[in-house]
Parts: structure tokens; C-alpha cells; sequence
């Protein structure tokens, strides 16, 4: 049986019969005080408020609605086996869904870790504004991000979900049989009675329907798990291999047409002139729409269209924004670094061992200025948004990693009210956090998913947006360049008695700057710098330059104190056994401290980052002046594994993505505007350089860790600890591709001969 | 004049601007989408088909080029290799065995690219599959298209 398209009424029902007798059921983890406003907002008659949602159809196949979006990273896998886990389903009977964009679906276990007053991250502020317009009563939040699904959702929502499906179809059962509930078994989606009896879940769903789900059903230990930990294929492999697989750009309503945009070079410009008669005359183009910042041109082919809006002579107004540049930027970053900062941590008295350093007996201050720049997401799919308005109704077609704030986003900029607005979610070919349309800020970075919309109102047909890889390269919301200059004062056993960290733009996860190393005093600063660069969140967001700086500098005294780098760390991790673990385990695997291939060099670092510890060993060598990485292990801390074949290729994709970014990521602004504009100067690492990558995860009984992150800023620092071991140079500035080696490993070569 | 295309065993006659690009002519007019948009200048490889056999990049193709010739795209990979129906290719069933993709955006074009190859030269060295395969994959794959391919190598 198909679920066919929700009603919101349906869907605001916890347990209950639905057409054909298949039993829906949901659960809503929230704590007390949200749970009754929750239970308040929604229930009616017994009803509860819920929010992730099994489906039990009399064929006896169990349908998992997934509230999140998946970018690859098999998150709608792993949330399934987590339900059907505690249902007791037979796996070969279990399908699974992204949730449709309603706010019962939200992902309420992660709206109640983040309410107001309780630590919002940056990334998600917006949401105040925008996603909770609609229903601050509903906890409306669907965001993919923050590597939350698994940890949150997963273990708060789907897991309980499933225990207490379970429980209604073993009372459903034993009223079938006239004994206890706990005569019963569950197994395999079918329930055995104590004569023997057997009913599968399918023929129970409906009988089941009638009764209240429990609001703390047992559930399993982890020795109990049979599908749980294990590698189950992914759901939606099959059609990533033969082209079947929808993305939003594949949206192709009936008299579809396509826009292309004109966008102001420079951020927030605003249109001067044009003259749409340069193009209309074109074969296919049918209409030129304006829009704040740029021009868009629609036709019935996107070629056309693009064709046609390069050819419109469009003039911008970017006023004083035109004098920015990445040197104005960094220099502004540190004049405020050399002004009154802000307090992020202080640990001790850092100020009066920095000031009495000079007159102690073998202290020393080491201080050093790190850099990186800004980074586009560089997503393979390019952004879109289809939009189609008619009858006071929008239909949207687009992959998001947060269908129900873009469903509010969008009614907010038609003015057409959110119930008419069906957001259609499709495949995202790439997110990253690209494609989180509700941020900080968000309202001064319109986006795609603005543009489409305010276009559609002009047109009587549904309209495909499509950003070329230009557009999309000069118009993301961008991982910030930042400076950061960390000082310590070393003893005479080389080790630090105070740690200063002064750097720009306090941003999200707050704890990135933070450093896992025990030491006495400690003084961490901040400063903002604001520039009309639009920010957004870049997979692990600050944890990608923090991990590049203090993990760099870590090494730099490991170096200096004439010690390995990695016994260096374990001395100052006494208190981080986690840590220690996960880096000993690191080492031991990539063996380090063991003769190497001549010209091969070893780096390490680690970072806990999302609840997860990681701690990467990379292994390079210096070609032709460039860095050649040869291999990376990692080891991980992430808890209880849930999927090992997705965690793995998550660390995998985490490693590359970062390290990417280290090699050749660098965005830089000239005239108010982005210089790079595809992926020829904005380069992408290829097969040929893709380091032997192996990861190796810890027995842990932690708590469940994200993983979609975590792996991703511990590799530049690993890289250029490797670099320093190799050549001596210290790289304090990424991309590494700004560095030539030649020179110096040449002279180390010699030194070394 | 019209353009005359086989795409996946279909004949089209096509009245379209001769030097449109050949992806757009697959995604737009005839509604094949398997086929990808990834940066328009021949740079990452989302695009790639068989133009008579041969991996070409759709994207900066004109479709006056191929006029006459015999396209295959992804959507007809497995029927091309030989599959029957409802059947995938040799490769494809190795890209689902050890799991490749992540988004999946960039793997049409990441098949068409390899088939191709392996087509030419069945049993490539590392070093040829690093020349040949100069798609982009921004989730990372790359290791598991290795074994994925070595997975029909070595059998």
C-alpha cells in the first residue's frame, strides 16, 4: 500500500488506522516542558504530538519516514535499521523514505537540544526567525546538519519509535490470543503466541492502531542488536547507478521553463540598468525578470537561457564594496586582533604568566600567526529551485537540508500562506552545508531558493532555476577566512604553562577553539570583523580552521621541545583518555615511529568535534615542490557504530573533502567580488591524488557521535604536520598549493645527506 | 537542417540550434536526466556519454559535432553492455557491491567515463585509470571507484 500524499491531519495522529489497515505510528522525544506544549499544540482526543514515524502496511512491510535529508551520507539507512532494530522487523521487509515536508515531521529531538535560551549555534539562528514563524508550537525543524541524525534522531526518536511499535503489536496480539502481552515474542516482523500462534506484524497493524503508544517503551541493550552494526546496503544505491535517481535539478513538472541568473559580481549589489529587448528577441527566451541583485532570463531550454543572460549588458551599483579585497580583509583582521578582544574561555591566570614569562628562569614564549581563507562548498550538483505558482498555491521542487524551512522561506517570499506551499523534496546532489537555506544572517544572503520564487511569480508556468558553476562558486555563503595568533609560554621541559588564542569570528560549534590539551592557564579571544562576504556553515564549520591552528601549533612545540609529536600529545591529554585512544590507535595502525619508504613522512593530529574524536596519521612525501599524500589512517571515537560501512565512507569523504580544501581551497575577493570561478581555479582534488585511505573505529561506549564532520579538519593539520616533518617548514597559511617545497626540501635533502 | 541523433538505440530528428551543447539537448529536449550538469566547461566530467563508444563531455560539445552519430547514456549503460532487462552491467553491479556512491550526482558520468575505459582496456594499471578517470567527485568516492573497478579487473 502506498501512503499516497499526506494530509497534515494524518500525520498529526501518533497511532492510528489508516486506509488499507496499516498501523502509522510515531513518537515524540521531547522533554517535559516542550513534550506538553507539544501535546498541547497537537493533541486531540489521546492523541500525541510526534515526530518520527513508522508505517506497518498488511503486506507486512514497514516503511520508515525519515526526517532528514540524505546527502550520501546514509543517513536514511542508518535511521531505519535504528526503528526496525527495536521493532524486531525482518530487514528484507523494511523501506525507508525522507519525511514529506509537514511539520509533524519535524525533527523535534534536535529543535528541543537548541530551544531559545539553550545554546543555539549560529548555523541554526535563522530558524527563530523563519522556520519557527509557523509553528514555534510544533518545534518545526528538519534540518540535515551539525552530523545530528544518528545521535539525535536516531537514538532519541527512531529507536523509540520502534520499541513502542512493537509493544502495541504485542498487546494487539495477546488480546488476539487472550494472554498477556508478555506471553508474547516479537521476531522477524511476525509475533508468536505462548501455543504457538503466529500473526505477522502486517495482520496485526490494524488491531494494533487502536492502542496509545507508550511514551517509555524497554528497549534493547546493545548486545541484543541484530541489525544494528551491521553493513545493510544502502536504500538508495540502486538508483544512483543506472540514472534514475532524482535530484532537484531533474525536476521536470509539465511546461516546465528554465531561468538563468545575471548576478552583481560583488554580494548585495543592486541592479542599475539593463535592457531586456537585447534579448527577448532570442529564440526560446520568454521573459527577463529582475530581482533584488540580479537579472534573471527565462526560456524554454537552460542553454538559451544562459546564453541569453551572458549576453545582456546588466549594470551593478556595489557602492564602497568595491575596495574590499582579501588584503583589506586580513588586514583588518589584525588591527582588531591588536585592539580589545572578546572573551571566548579563560582558564587560570594566562595574562600574568605571559607578563612575568620574560623574568621566569627558562621560560620561553612561542608565538606564531595562522591564516586561512575563505572556501566555497563547490557542491557537484549546482543550486537550483523549481517553482511553480498558480492559484494562490506554490508547488517547489529542490533538494534542501531543510525542506520544512524552505517551505516556510518560501511562503515568506511569495506571501502565499504555508499551507499552500508543498515543498517536493528531491535528491541533493551535494549539501555540505550549502544547502541549508536558514542561517545567521540568512535574510542578507537571499539565495536560489529566493530567487526562484520571486521569478515563478512572474511566470505562468513552473520555472527551473539553474546557478551555473560560476554563480555557484562567486555566490556562496562561505567558510570565513580567519586569522588566528596563538601564543605559549614553554618551560624548561618544553611543555606550556599558558596557551593564548586570539582569533576572528566566533562561530559554530562555540567549543571549536577550545583545546582538549590540560594546561593550567589558558586565555581564548575573540574578535568580529565584519565584511558583506556572506558566511555559511562549511562541513565541520569552525572546526576547520581551529583544528588547522591549534593542532599545527601543537606540533610546532612538540618540535621545538625536541620531542615526538605524538608523546607530546599523550603528555598533555592525561585527562583525555578518549583522545589518547583514539590517537594511539591512529598511530599504531599507520605505524608510526616505524621506518617509512624513503622521502615518505609521517604527521599526526586529532580533534573531537559533533561527539565524535578523531584522530588522523597522514603519510606524504614532497614531489616537485608539492605536498604528494600517500596514505591517511584514521581512527575514530564516534560510540556505538551503527552502520560501519556508511561510518567508515563517511571519514572517507571527510578525509577528501578536507583535504581538498587544504591542497588547493582558497576563495579570495578582489573588487568587492570572488576571483575564482570554476573548478579550473578552483581546484578539486582527482582520483589520481586520493591518498590509501583506512579507518579503524574505537570499541567505545560513549555516547553516539555525528560523523558526517568529523573527519574533515583533522587532515589539513595532519598533512602539515607531515609537510614540517619532511621539509622543516612550518605551513601556517592554507591552501598548501601557495607553498613551493622545492626549495626547502632540496636543502633538507642535502642537510640530511 | 535537422539533427539527426541515435540516443540509446532511439533515433531523434531534432530542430535545435546546431551549436547547442550536446547535455542539454539530452536534459532539456529530450528529457534524459541521468545525464548531469556539473560545471559547463568540460572540467569535472558530471556530463560524460558515449559518442560512438567514445567518453566525451557533453557539456562543451556541440550537438552539429555528433550529428549522425550513436549515443549512449547512462539510462542505457546496462542494455549497452549487454544486460538484459531490469539487469545492470558488470560495472554498475560492482559500483552497488561495494557501495560507491555517496550523493551520487557525479556517478553517471563516473560510469560512462570507466566503461568507456574498460571498454578500450580491459585490464588497466593504476596509473591508467588515474590518466582516464579525471571525473570529479566532491564526496569523496574515489577509493571505493577504485575497488569497484578492480572488482571487474581482477575477475
Amino acid at each position: 500500500m502506498k501512503l499516497g500524499k499526506p494530509t497534515r491531519r494524518q500525520f498529526l495522529i501518533a497511532g492510528g488506522a489508516v486506509a488499507g489497515g496499516a498501523l502509522l505510528i510515531g513518537y515524540a522525544s521531547s522533554g517535559p516542558s516542550r513534550r506538553a506544549q507539544a501535546d498541547a499544540a497537537a493533541s486531540a482526543g489521546g492523541e500525541r504530538f510526534v515526530t518520527t514515524w513508522l508505517k506497518i502496511a498488511p503486506d507486512n512491510t514497514v516503511t520508515v519516514y525519515v526526517p532528514h535529508a540524505d546527502m550520501g551520507q546514509g543517513t536514511i539507512t542508518a535511521l531505519a535499521m535504528m526503528a526496525a532494530e527495536e521493532l524486531d522487523a525482518d530487514w528484507s521487509l523494511v523501506r525507508a523514505e525522507q519525511a514529506p515536508a509537514e511539520s509533524a515531521f519535524a525533527n523535534e529531538s534536535l529543535g528541543n537540544r537548541f530551544v531559545p535560551g539553550d545554546g543555539v549555534p549560529p548555523m541554526l539562528k535563522g530558524v527563530n526567525a523563519a522556520a519557527w514563524y509557523q509553528v514555534a508550537k510544533f518545534m518545526s525543524l528538519q534540518i540535515t546538519g551539525g552530523s545530528m541524525a544518528v545521535r539525535y534522531t536516531g537514538q532519541h526518536g527512531m529507536r523509540t519509535t520502534g520499541a513502542a511499535a512493537k509493544e502495541m503489536l504485542l498487546k494487539a496480539a495477546a488480546s488476539r490470543w487472550n494472554c498477556s502481552p508478555s506471553d508474547c515474542t516479537a521476531a522477524m516482523s511476525m509475533v508468536t503466541g505462548p501455543k504457538g500462534e503466529t500473526a505477522t506484524y502486517g495482520e496485526l497493524a490494524a488491531d494494533a492502531a487502536e492502542y496509545s503508544p507508550s511514551a517509555s517503551p524497554k528497549l534493547k541493550s546493545r548486545s541484543e542488536y541484530k541489525i544494528v552494526g551491521t553493513p545493510r546496503p544502502r536504500f538508495d544505491i540502486p538508483g544512483k547507478v543506472d540514472g534514475s535517481a532524482k535530484y532537484g535539478i531533474d525536476a521536470r513538472p509539465e511546461g516546465l521553463l528554465y531561468a538563468a541568473v545575471r548576478l552583481g559580481p560583488v554580494s548585495r549589489s543592486t541592479v542599475v540598468s539593463y535592457d531586456a529587448s537585447q534579448v527577448l528577441s532570442r529564440r526560446g527566451v520568454k521573459k527577463v525578470v529582475e530581482f533584488p541583485g540580479g537579472v534573471a532570463v527565462v526560456a524554454d531550454n537552460y542553454w538559451r537561457a544562459k546564453e541569453a543572460a551572458a549576453a545582456l549588458d546588466v549594470e551593478f551599483d556595489a557602492g564602497d564594496k568595491v575596495n574590499v579585497s582579501s588584503e583589506t580583509i586580513f588586514a583588518a583582521q589584525a588591527e582588531a586582533l591588536s585592539r580589545e578582544t572578546d572573551e571566548d574561555k579563560e582558564v587560570g591566570d594566562a595574562a600574568s604568566v605571559f607578563s612575568s614569562a620574560p623574568e621566569t628562569e627558562g621560560a620561553e614564549i612561542v608565538s606564531a600567526e595562522y591564516r586561512v581563507p575563505y572556501l566555497a562548498h563547490a557542491c557537484m550538483e549546482p543550486m537550483n529551485c523549481t517553482v511553480w505558482i498558480r492559484d494562490g498555491k506554490a508547488d517547489v521542487w529542490v533538494g534542501v537540508q531543510d525542506p520544512l524551512g524552505t517551505r516556510a522561506r518560501i511562503a515568506d517570499v511569495t506571501g502565499i500562506d504555508f499551507d499552500n506551499v508543498t515543498v517536493h523534496p528531491m535528491l541533493l546532489g551535494g549539501g555540505f552545508g550549502r544547502r541549508i537555506p536558514l542561517r545567521e544572517g540568512f535574510f542578507d544572503f537571499p539565495s536560489e531558493i529566493d530567487f526562484a520564487a520571486i521569478i515563478a511569480k512572474e511566470v505562468d508556468a513552473p520555472v527551473k532555476l539553474v546557478y551555473s558553476r560560476e554563480d555557484d562558486i562567486q555566490h556562496d555563503a562561505y567558510r570565513p577566512a580567519v586569522t588566528s595568533r596563538i601564543r605559549a609560554v614553554v618551560g624548561p621541559d618544553g611543555y606550556p604553562t599558558a596557551y593564548e588564542n586570539l582569533y576572528v569570528y566566533k562561530d559554530d560549534p562555540e567549543e571549536a577553539p577550545h583545546i582538549p590539551y590540560g594546561i593550567a592557564n589558558q586565555s581564548i579571544r575573540y574578535a568580529e570583523v565584519p565584511t558583506h562576504i556572506p558566511r555559511g556553515p562549511w562541513r565541520s564549520v569552525a572546526h576547520t580552521q581551529h583544528t588547522f591552528f591549534s593542532e599545527s601549533f601543537f606540533d610546532e612545540l612538540a618540535h621545538r621541545a625536541g620531542k615526538d609529536p605524538l608523546e607530546y600529545r599523550l603528555a598533555l591529554l592525561k585527562d583525555q583518555p578518549r583522545h589518547a585512544a583514539v590517537l594511539k590507535l591512529a598511530a599504531e595502525k599507520a605505524g608510526w615511529g616505524k621506518k617509512l619508504p624513503q622521502g615518505h613522512y609521517h604527521g599526526i593530529a586529532v580533534q573531537q568535534s559533533f561527539g565524535s574524536i578523531v584522530a588522523e596519521v597522514a603519510e606524504v612525501s614532497i614531489e616537485d615542490g608539492s605536498p604528494r599524500i600517500h596514505r591517511v589512517v584514521a581512527a575514530v571515537d564516534c560510540g556505538l557504530v551503527v552502520h560501519p560501512d556508511t561510518a567508515a565512507q563517511q571519514v572517507e569523504s571527510g578525509i577528501i573533502y578536507g583535504l581538498t580544501a587544504a591542497l588547493y581551497g582558497e576563495i579570495s575577493i578582489e573588487n568587492g567580488a570572488v576571483v575564482q570561478t570554476n573548478f579550473t581555479d578552483y581546484e578539486m582534488l582527482h582520483l589520481s591524488e586520493c591518498p590509501e585511505i583506512e579507518v579503524h573505529f574505537v570499541d567505545s561506549d560513549a555516547p553516539i557521535g555525528g560523523l558526517g564532520e568529523p573527519a574533515t579538519p583533522v587532515v589539513s593539520a595532519a598533512v602539515s604536520n607531515a609537510i614540517f616533518a619532511a621539509t622543516g617548514t612550518r605551513i601556517r597559511q592554507l591552501p598548501f598549493k601557495l607553498h613551493d617545497l622545492s626549495q626547502v626540501s632540496d636543502k633538507f635533502a642535502q642537510a640530511a645527506d | 537542417m535537422p539533427i539527426s541523433l541515435t540516443v540509446n538505440g532511439k533515433r531523434h530528428e531534432l530542430d535545435v540550434e546546431p551549436e547547442m551543447p550536446l547535455l542539454w539537448v539530452i536534459r532539456d529536449e529530450l528529457g534524459l536526466t541521468g545525464t548531469k550538469f556539473g560545471c559547463g566547461i568540460a572540467a569535472c566530467g558530471a556530463c560524460t556519454v558515449h559518442v560512438d563508444g567514445v567518453a566525451t563531455r557533453t557539456c562543451v560539445t556541440p550537438v552539429e559535432v555528433v550529428d549522425g552519430a550513436e549515443i549512449t547514456t547512462i539510462e542505457a549503460l546496462a542494455a549497452s553492455s549487454g544486460a538484459g532487462e531490469g539487469e545492470l552491467s558488470a560495472l554498475q553491479a560492482a559500483w552497488v557491491a561495494k557501495q560507491v556512491p555517496q550523493c551520487g550526482y557525479c556517478q553517471s558520468g563516473m560510469l560512462m567515463a570507466v566503461s568507456a575505459l574498460l571498454a578500450e582496456n580491459p585490464q588497466p594499471t593504476d596509473e591508467d585509470i588515474d590518466a582516464a578517470i579525471t571525473n570529479v567527485c566532491r564526496c569523496g568516492t574515489y577509493p571505493r571507484i577504485r575497488a569497484a573497478i578492480r572488482e571487474v579487473t581482477s575477475a
